[in-house]
């Protein structure tokens, strides 16, 4: 299938660019500055020993509040890897011609962007699972301290990424790699800020902020996806209070969101096959 | 060489009678194709035929709608109009580009790629079954003389490379049909002659070439056919061999020559061109170059030099093309 033949290609591309063994380095250092930084953490905690009981439970909540800054991270970077990889790859090779001796063989369009998909969502979840799983080691390693609903948080971080690769090829098979570029952050930055709207306007009851916020997450709802990981994954104390985290929130996106989050990346790739079955080349 | 060159043509002739006679449909066929992109038409009216075994050139100066015609056949950009055909099947349809081979103008590749890596890559494209591949690849580094850089990645390649290993992937699955969008365009000589006689095996084994180039002394020794396009429009197709064959330019040098006598020339030809003691014209053929003499010399006019000159593809170009057509 030629969907298969431009997955390895695209994985192949990754590996001999710098840029892919670049990030994994910073990665790895950013794993390594968590490592010291949380073990000195906890160093200091367990210097007083705590018994069972409400203060294992503080404990529990400052781990779970080191993790969930390092996933926050592990999202925000693979965002910033999913957008920097792949947008250039549909508008770069239109630009330069490299896709006319591709289009030009017995293959389909549709399987050129699903191909494509398929090879970056295979390199990018590699490297979700690298950092992601990075970070649950560590933490574990260092204080035995497993947060709750890791395969649902992780999941929703998944969804997340094949959001932005969805858009990012999207705009690939319309626009320019800059103009690209400038869609899928513009986009982010409205969630971004359209999360935080939300977040402030739950906490003081504004209703207008969280509505602001409500049309910014059906905008592009990757902020509120990243809410709703962090809501599978935190200590059930914050859960149980209701109270105010700063990296989930205190609206929980419904899992109906989470359902049009799946239709929504789900449409812009449909809309990228159908822009690029329709782009003169 | 002549004689070989009229038992080719006559080759193809009958190569394409025959084709047409068993209903083989034509490699390549379009009827009224066009193209127009916002306000501008980059193709207005395409409409030719090109036979199973052809050799066809496509000449037109720049800005004429060449490779826009080309994209289109392979499918690369859609028409706004009109209906194309390659060997029968719509211009859209997938399957039949296995029996395409296509070398772009602007060959830009996978350049993180080595050579053979690229060209293992198109033939997956292909579809080719796999163990045929690595012979198919020897084969083919070896025809464009790149097997000593076969482990090089492209973009350590020099431009003459690059168009090599592109014309190697557009005959990796064994065309029936292949389509060079200015194939020598980066070459130096040595290259040249190596496409030349490329597509003269290719035309011995039966493979149908279009070859699209503005190099005009390539398609001179190259092609059967030429068509020639301007705005977007097929303005004229011939067999090569006719065209220029046909045409003569006849240069004279010659003194008393009045104006009368002058315009008494266009009995013979439409095209005469005086300038002092310089004459020139050009005839269908050298038949009345007797009489041409006869008829100077009778109106008293002293004829030291008459040179008859077969008309280049050049001069042809220019004249059914005109000077203009560069943009």
């Amino acid at each position: 299938m030629g969907s298969w033949v431009i997955a390895r290609l695209t994985f192949h591309e990754a590996s001999r660019r710098w840029v892919m063994w670049a990030a994994l380095l910073l990665g790895l250092i950013f794993l390594i500055v968590f490592a010291v930084g949380f073990s000195e953490i906890h160093k200091q905690i367990e210097r007083n020993p705590v018994a069972a009981g409400p203060s294992r439970l503080m404990v529990n909540e400052i781990f779970n509040m080191m993790f969930m800054a390092g996933l926050y991270v592990v999202n925000f970077l693979t965002i910033i890897m999913t957008v920097l990889t792949s947008v250039d790859t549909l508008a770069g090779e239109i630009n330069t011609g490299t896709i006319h001796t591709m289009v030009s063989k017995p293959i389909r369009r549709w399987e050129i962007v699903m191909g494509k998909w398929l090879g970056f969502v295979g390199m990018l979840s590699l490297y979700l699972l690298f950092m992601g799983g990075g970070v649950i080691i560590i933490i574990y390693l260092i204080s035995g301290y497993i947060a709750p609903n890791i395969p649902a948080g992780l999941a929703m971080m998944w969804v997340n990424m094949t959001l932005l690769l969805g858009i990012s090829l999207m705009g690939g098979a319309w626009l320019s790699t800059l103009a690209n570029g400038v869609l899928v952050f513009g986009l982010y930055g409205i969630a971004f800020i359209g999360g935080w709207i939300e977040q402030f306007g739950s906490f003081l009851g504004i209703e207008s902020a969280m509505n602001i916020g409500i049309v910014c997450s059906l905008i592009m709802p990757s902020e509120a996806i990243w809410k709703r990981a962090a809501y599978e994954m935190q200590s059930p104390v914050v859960s149980a209070l209701g109270g105010f985290s700063f990296f989930s929130g205190s609206t929980v996106p419904s899992p109906l969101m989470v359902g049009y989050s799946l239709f929504y990346a789900f449409s812009v790739m449909a809309m990228a096959i159908y822009l690029f079955q329709r782009r003169d080349l | 060489m002549q004689a070989l060159a009229c038992m080719s043509t006559n080759f193809h002739m009958f190569y394409a009678a025959f084709t047409s006679m068993s209903q083989i449909p034509p490699a390549i066929e379009t009827k009224r194709l066009c193209k127009v992109f916002g306000s501008k038409t980059a193709v207005s009216d395409l409409s030719l035929t090109v036979e199973c075994g052809e050799v066809f050139g496509f000449l037109g100066p720049n800005g004429a709608g060449k490779t826009t015609s080309v994209k289109m056949l392979l499918g690369l950009i859609s028409p706004t109009s009109g209906d194309g055909k390659l060997f029968g099947y719509p211009l859209s349809d997938t399957d039949v580009r296995k029996q395409v081979g296509f070398l772009p103008e602007h060959f830009r590749f996978h350049d993180w790629l080595t050579g053979r890596e690229f060209l293992a890559l198109h033939a997956e494209l292909y579809k080719m079954p796999r163990q045929a591949i690595q012979k198919r690849i020897d084969e083919l580094l070896e025809l464009v003389n790149l097997t000593p850089h076969q482990d090089k990645r492209l973009k350590t390649y020099s431009k003459g490379m690059l168009q090599r290993v592109g014309l190697a992937q557009a005959l990796l699955n064994k065309p029936k049909l292949v389509i060079l969008d200015e194939p020598t365009s980066g070459l130096d000589p040595v290259g040249r002659r190596m496409v030349r006689d490329i597509i003269r095996d290719l035309r011995s084994q039966g493979t149908t070439v279009f070859l699209n180039s503005h190099l005009l002394s390539e398609v001179e020794i190259t092609c059967d056919r030429v068509a020639f396009i301007k705005f977007g429009e097929v303005i004229r197709i011939s067999a090569l061999q006719s065209l220029v064959e046909g045409e003569l330019s006849v240069q004279f040098r010659a003194r008393n020559l009045n104006s009368e006598t002058i315009s008494g020339l266009s009995h013979w030809s439409q095209n005469v061109r005086a300038d002092g003691e310089h004459l020139s014209l050009t005839l269908d053929g050298e038949a009345d170059l007797p009489e041409i003499n006869r008829y100077l010399v009778e109106r008293g006019v002293d004829v030291y030099a008459m040179e008859p000159q077969k008309v280049s593809l050049e001069d042809l170009f220019i004249e059914i093309v005109g000077t203009d057509g560069g943009l």
